[in-house]
């Protein structure tokens, strides 16, 4: 059962993902895009925190975790650049 | 056998909830609009994948981690903050000032209000002098 309720996840994430990339690609802003490029990366923490289950492994947290900082810190950071011009002032 | 049906339950549901929100950034017509989806519907599809490995890892490994809720934490600390930093950029790079509904003091909008008028007006609230009718 938790393997059917798994690959229906991930099938949801997966497709969300690809959504992403559509609006990415096709945005009407830049606010779209830095957008669409952090819902990727919220996306792709929920696909390795379902990947470590499928594979019964607590390997991949950390790495989830660093890449939720980075892509925190990246997204702060383009918009910060875009209103100010400027990311450390 | 309750573990396994509360865990695929959380997977079908968080499962949805992303898929909702990435649905949402390319089906609905306005960018501001579009800024509702992913930072709400995603963040909590996500929280609740995290749960699950939690639960799962509890229940069917027998050992315990704070990982996912540390970074389910971090994640709904962020989503918000990254919410106002993408409107924020939203509203100033393809909307004019003219353009956006009056506030109801007599001063412009917060983030377009600049230091020094920001300033004065404080200091003049703050003494006292303010009209009563402005605000």
């Amino acid at each position: 059962m938790i393997a059917a309720a798994l690959t229906f996840a991930f099938t949801c994430f997966g497709l969300g993902l690809l959504m992403n990339i559509y609006r990415l690609i096709r945005a009407s802003s830049i606010g779209d895009r830095i957008l669409a490029l952090d819902t990727m990366v919220i996306n792709a923490i929920a696909l390795l925190a379902l990947f470590g289950i499928l594979k019964g492994t607590m390997i991949y947290f950390e790495v989830s975790m660093i890449i939720a900082m980075t892509g925190f810190i990246s997204t702060v950071s383009y918009t910060r650049f875009l209103l100010r011009g400027d990311v450390i002032e | 056998m309750l573990a396994d049906i509360l865990i695929s339950l959380l997977l079908v549901v968080s499962g949805i909830f992303g898929l909702v929100g990435s649905f949402g950034l390319i089906k609905l017509p306005d960018a501001m609009m579009r800024l509702h989806a992913p930072t709400k519907a995603t963040t909590l599809g996500v929280g609740g994948a995290l749960i699950a490995s939690m639960l799962y890892f509890y229940f069917e490994k027998g050992q315990f981690s704070f990982h996912e809720l540390m970074i389910a934490l971090f994640l709904f600390i962020t989503a918000p903050i990254t919410g106002h930093f993408i409107a924020k950029t939203h509203l100033h790079l393809s909307h004019k000032p003219s353009d956006l509904p009056r506030t109801s003091s007599g001063r412009p909008w917060a983030s377009y209000e600049s230091d020094a008028d920001h300033a004065r007006a404080e200091a003049a609230r703050a003494s006292g002098t303010q009209s009563p009718d402005a605000r």
